[in-house]
């Protein structure tokens, strides 16, 4: 459906031999740092493991660049894989765009240009895909079961979504946006609530099509704090602007420092929100992710069920904070909406 | 290490891809699933709400009707009791009445009686006493036939008898 290829690449690492991201399978050498970033950053293909002799079984991604000069190129990231380049592109291994796929030259170095603009479906892209398709038949069969029941009382599965959506509008929406104003932003909250839920979950999970690193992504958490930014300051009424531009009871002296300082602040509830979703799914996963590493480190099978029962904790704190990042990042956004909407206070 | 790695660098492409996803399973959870299912919630939260206030209502209801049960169940205990007590001051009336309308039938008749009996008595003596007075007189007439041309003791005699009825008269 999206071009992906699942294969065995027949080149060895070692025969490109610029092959840093792959090096910690290098000469047995285990690099732990770029074991745990190949994890958690995003990749063009997804990559499932390395067999004995060096070949890999990955989801090869498409990858759908966009060049001035070129056009649209839409090619399975097979044909990148490990170092090799195609159509004269290749993925950079060093440099200012370590990571991303730019023009190269003949002899497979970059040639210094500024890269394309890169839309592939990615690993964090594809997994996204997946809980979104997730998502959307889990409650398009909850809205249906609400059709077919009628309002008798919830059963089954309905019986466990319903409390979280009723948790979003009573304990989310309702206290920071007020009782009249919360159900226009119903839809963006639960939307938000649930999606970054799922991804976390999702994320928890490590085998393909799952354990993608969605909400540990910065591109994405980037989004979503822009759309709670742009619901903010659109929905935000003049008592809101008022107090970006003219403070009440500030003198007006005051007010080239006040105005500055105001307009950071816009803009820097919405960073936090970034942040926090970011680093706190990240960590996570780094965490579980370096546990898993000390086991390869210390070369020792023995020190596997320490790391197991490690893991199985910190599986249990990322679970809990799955739904907290959650909770946080929609309870945050209402309350953003919540300040920008609210009525100016009657002295 | 960490900034230099794809991790925190900006990338245009899950940016792109981000938003289109986002705002797709946005509005389509919105107009399918979000819409209705509030819809749902809150119709049902309506109707237990509704459902709760008619309870509310019935009990009061009940209550305000228990109360008039009560209050006609005493007052029919009351009419009962006030009945009976009626009835029984009637029939002790009636009783007295019957007792008394008995007793001075009876008394009047027992006088009757004695007033009949009296008269009777009295007529008795004042026939026995003519009848005496005649036999008397026919004695004495047949005793004063024979005597009174004889002696004058006999005329003493009928003179003392004389006087024995004149007393006895008084």
């Amino acid at each position: 459906m999206l071009g992906l290829t699942v294969g065995t690449a027949e080149s060895a690492s070692s025969d490109t031999g610029k092959d840093e991201t792959e090096s910690h399978e290098n000469g047995g050498k285990f690099d732990a740092s770029t074991f745990i970033m190949d994890h958690v950053a995003d990749s063009h293909e997804w990559h499932i493991l390395t067999k004995k002799d060096s070949t890999h079984v990955a989801i090869y991604l498409p990858v759908i660049i966009y060049d001035k000069n070129s056009g649209l190129h839409i090619f399975s990231s097979e044909k990148l894989a490990h170092g090799h380049s195609y159509m004269g592109y290749a993925i950079a291994h060093e440099g200012k765009y370590a990571g991303k796929i730019v023009r190269v030259n003949s002899d497979g170095n970059h040639d210094g240009s500024k890269p394309p603009l890169d839309l592939s479906i990615t690993k964090a892209v594809f997994g996204m895909m997946v809980a979104s398709v997730i998502l959307l038949l889990l409650m398009l069969g909850l809205a249906r079961s609400y059709k077919r029941s009628g309002i008798s009382a919830p059963k089954g599965f309905q019986g466990f979504l319903e409390p979280v959506i009723l948790f979003v509008r009573d304990d989310i929406a309702i206290p920071n946006i007020g009782e009249n104003k919360y159900s226009r932003f119903m839809p963006y909250l639960l939307t938000v609530f649930f999606f970054i839920l799922i991804n976390n979950l999702l994320g928890l999970i490590p085998f393909f099509p799952f354990g993608a690193n969605v909400t540990g992504n910065v591109n994405v958490t980037f989004v979503l704090a822009l759309i709670t930014f742009l619901i903010t300051q659109f929905s935000g009424n003049r008592s809101h602007w008022r107090h970006v531009f003219a403070a009440p009871g500030v003198p007006f002296w005051l007010l080239p420092i006040m105005i500055p300082i105001e307009i950071i602040g816009l803009f820097s509830k919405p960073f936090a929100l970034m942040i926090r979703l970011f680093a706190n799914i990240t960590a996570g996963h780094i965490i579980v992710l370096s546990l898993v590493a000390l086991i390869f480190i210390f070369e020792s099978v023995f020190v596997a069920p320490i790391s197991i029962f490690f893991v199985l904790f910190m599986d249990c704190i990322e679970l809990l904070v799955a739904f907290l990042q959650a909770y946080v990042f929609t309870l945050l956004s209402a309350l953003f909406i919540g300040m920008a909407t609210a009525e100016p206070e009657h002295y | 290490m960490l900034l230099q790695s794809s991790l925190a660098s900006p990338a245009i492409g899950t940016v792109f891809w981000t938003t289109l996803i986002f705002l797709l399973l946005l509005v389509l959870l919105w107009k399918f699933a979000w819409d209705p299912i509030m819809k749902a919630v809150s119709s049902r939260e309506d109707m237990i709400h509704n459902a709760l206030d008619a309870a509310e209502k019935a009990r009061e209801e009940m209550k305000v009707l228990q109360a008039d049960n009560e209050i006609i169940l005493r007052k029919a205990r009351e009419e009962r009791d006030k009945i009976l007590r009626d009835a029984r001051v009637a029939y002790e009336r009636m009783m007295s009445e019957a007792k008394e309308k008995s007793q001075s039938e009876s008394d009047a008749m027992v006088r009757r009686a004695r007033e009949l009996i009296e008269r009777e008595r009295v007529s008795a003596i004042a026939e026995v006493k003519r009848e005496v007075a005649r036999l008397a007189i026919e004695v004495a007439s047949k005793v004063v036939g024979e005597t009174l041309k004889s002696d004058a003791e006999q005329q003493k005699l009928i003179e003392r008898y004389l006087k024995e009825i004149e007393a006895n008269r008084n």
